[in-house]
């Protein structure tokens, strides 16, 4: 017998499990996976402004930095002023969606393409953002590589306000909305990553960035 | 991993005299404990919470045939491969033969208790691969000659920056460091250069979700990132019973978890992964395996301790307990400590080859209360020890103790004599004194602390003199 008729096996023969209690079971397994209601919640106010303070306050909270421009186009100064002001190097690896932007006009050097260790410095985007818990939403795709949020030491992500909903429910329902399945990988990130695994001393900077910065895109 | 579990009063008694364990053990205490008090603040009904997320522990595996069935087929979808390992042997060889299918020479592991439980490094060791634990803490350990962790989150917990500074002196041959950024970004120095040279990344899964076939997992160093994103082939080991319905549960259990585990909102990285890369993509393993293990679990399924399976791994019960806090992990003896590990090493061990961890706890119910899916641990305790006696497995002192108790205490006149006189007896050897620095015949109790000696009369005499008055209100 294989390992798997066997341990399904026992455990079946545990449940007792008979034709009869197999089908009301699978009625109710139907129902919750079509149902898929969510547990209790936190208060978190729903409008736009609202979300946007709570977003930044649980980012802020969380050991990220925050900055807030009005459109776009203003995207590449502020990160090149970021940089600047961290004497940080203005080379970088970026997602392809913002391949687009007029880098070369803030004097940064950005390429388009998965990210190397020697990248030091990686600019994206996001699916979404959680206010919840200050979260950015990363979902996996040829033109958004997961590592660039990963290897380079400081992270740089570009969010925008109309993205930012208030519980990782309603990101799920975002992208079984726009994307239909879930991509290879999911990444929620709040803050740079970090070990207290020396006498329970938070450090920032354990395997991924030392550093997260956030532009939030209100227009 | 070897079970120790039988020596738990020799090792407990050398971890109570080990003065640097002492100290450290002192250090760790109240941070997690004060952290989780502050974060479950935040959610506005922490109880509704823990009902809801019970609730969905129960709802898997009170049909848990199914709901694997159910992740099989949708994880088959993705193009990922569903095994299956009875035991630990099991684990080591499906792991092993992927390795060599694979060429892979070595493997990248972000935590799963599940390969300490099957001692899986030693196996990888033996057929020529060679493993590297990633997170800060079991790497410490890996280093230092394969030490076992002693807690499930905080896997070198007893050790202190001193001891970390000399190992990594002497292992990696650099100038001493004292402070734990810069041993922290040593340690990030090596195992980057692994990250990106391993062909195969193993992990752990906090999670498999039915509804998308997917396993989630939780992080904060992002080791758990990189041996997800960077090596071709990914193994995930992880237990039957890790099944939940779908991602709504998945938010809900994330309340609770990092909250009950190190005090965070949310963990710095939570990552749900799905099927393998496609042709296009730049990062991410062509292969993904995932190893479901039984170890223990299906006999579990169904039977008075199935509570037990709903444990997610927070490690609340073992910060909050008296007697973790005191002894540290190393000495209950295989991989999980505290009170979790006091229910599930005999469950899966063998309830002969741990004696004494049931008795491990003074059932405080400290760990009941802070536990997130409502595990009643203190009587899981309370039916192992049951099924002890039963199996006339306690030792033959203990049962004629116990039936002796028995005897007497159904005979009232007897008992009250026997009290009194214990009573006084004690008084004497207090001698005055509010406490009993030595027993006599119980050395044990008094190795470690003071007794506190009898004080005025036994509940008995006292009852006794009210009714008494109280006869004689009536009379007057
Ligand atoms: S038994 Fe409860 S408190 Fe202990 S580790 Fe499991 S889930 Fe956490």
């Amino acid at each position: 017998m294989s390992s798997r008729e066997d341990i399904l096996g026992r455990v079946r023969a545990a449940l007792h499990r008979n034709a009869g209690n197999a089908a009301t079971a699978r009625e109710v397994m139907a129902a919750a996976l079509a149902n898929r209601n969510p547990g209790p919640q936190p208060a978190v106010a729903g409008e736009p402004r609202a979300l946007l303070e709570r977003f930044r306050l649980k980012s802020e909270q969380a050991s990220s930095t925050v900055d807030i421009v009005a459109t776009e186009a203003d995207v590449p100064a502020a990160i090149a002023k970021y940089l600047a002001a961290m004497k940080l190097p203005t080379s970088a690896v970026a997602w392809a969606s913002l391949g687009a932007l007029d880098w070369a006009g803030a004097g940064l050097k950005v390429e388009a393409r998965g990210a190397r260790d020697a990248d030091l410095v990686g600019i994206t985007g996001c699916f979404c953002a959680v206010a919840e818990t200050g979260t950015l939403m990363m979902t996996s795709s040829p033109d958004t590589p997961a590592a660039v949020s990963l290897l380079p030491e400081t992270h740089i992500a570009v969010v925008q306000a109309s993205r930012i909903v208030a519980y990782m429910e309603d990101a799920w329902n975002l992208a079984r909305a726009e994307l239909g399945s879930l991509p290879r990988a999911v990444n929620f990130i709040s803050g740079p990553s970090r070990t207290g695994d020396i006498e329970q001393t938070i450090v920032l900077g354990a395997h991924g960035p030392y550093r997260v910065h956030l532009v939030i895109v209100e227009g | 991993m070897e079970i120790k579990s039988m020596r738990f009063k020799a090792n407990s008694e050398a971890s109570l005299a080990n003065v640097v364990l002492q100290g450290n053990l002192k250090n760790a205490k109240g941070k997690f404990v004060t952290k989780r008090a502050e974060a479950i603040k935040e959610l506005d009904d922490f109880e509704g919470t823990r009902d809801a997320a019970a609730a969905i522990r129960n709802k898997v595996i009170d049909n848990l045939d199914l709901w694997l069935e159910r992740f099989e087929t949708k994880a088959q979808e993705t193009g990922a491969q569903v095994m299956w390992a009875k035991d630990g042997a099991e684990v080591c060889r499906l792991v092993t033969e992927i390795a060599r299918k694979h060429g892979v020479t070595k493997v990248t592991k972000s935590k799963s208790m599940l390969s300490e439980e099957a001692g899986l490094n030693q196996a990888l060791e033996a057929a020529g691969i060679q493993p590297v634990e990633t997170d800060l803490g079991e790497y410490i350990l890996q280093v230092n000659d394969n030490e076992p962790p002693s807690h499930i989150i905080a896997p070198a917990v007893h050790k202190s920056l001193d001891d970390v500074a000399d190992l990594f002196h002497k292992v990696h041959g650099t100038p001493r460091k004292t402070e734990i950024p810069a041993l922290t970004r040593e340690a990030r120095e090596v195992l980057r250069g692994h990250f990106l040279t391993a062909e195969m990344g193993l992990s752990g899964g906090n999670f498999l979700v039915a509804e998308t076939g997917s396993v989630a997992l939780v992080t904060n160093e992002g080791n758990g990132r990189m041996v997800t994103t960077m090596p071709k082939v990914h193994v995930v080991i992880t237990g039957i019973e890790k099944v939940i319905p779908t991602l709504e549960d998945l938010s809900t259990l994330m309340r609770l978890l990092p909250r009950s585990a190190t005090g965070q909102s949310i963990s710095n990285y939570f990552s749900i992964l799905t099927g393998v890369k496609k042709p296009e993509e730049h990062d991410g393993p062509e292969h993904l395996y995932f190893v479901l293990v039984d170890a223990g679990r299906a006999d579990v399924v169904g039977g008075e301790f199935h509570e037990m399976l709903r444990c997610i791994r927070c490690g609340a019960c073992m910060n909050h307990c008296p007697v973790y806090q005191t002894i540290g992990g190393h000495a209950y003896g295989w991989v999980y400590p505290g009170p979790m590990g006091s229910v599930l090493t005999p469950l899966y061990a063998g309830i002969e080859n741990a004696i004494d961890l049931p008795h491990a706890a003074t059932l405080c119910n400290q760990c009941g209360v802070v536990c997130p899916v409502k595990i009643p641990l203190p009587e899981l305790l309370r039916k192992l020890r049951e099924k002890q006696t039963d199996a006339g497995l306690r030792p033959l002192t203990e049962r004629i103790g116990l039936r002796v108790w028995a005897w007497v205490a159904q005979r009232p006149a007897l008992y009250g004599l026997g009290a009194s006189l214990g009573a006084r007896y004690l008084k004497w050897l207090a001698g005055g004194n509010k406490s009993i620095r030595l027993l006599p015949a119980a050395q044990e109790w008094t190795n470690g602390r003071d007794f506190p000696a009898p004080q005025g009369q036994t509940f008995r005499e006292m009852y006794a003199a009210r009714r008494k008055s109280a006869a004689q209100g009536d009379a007057k």
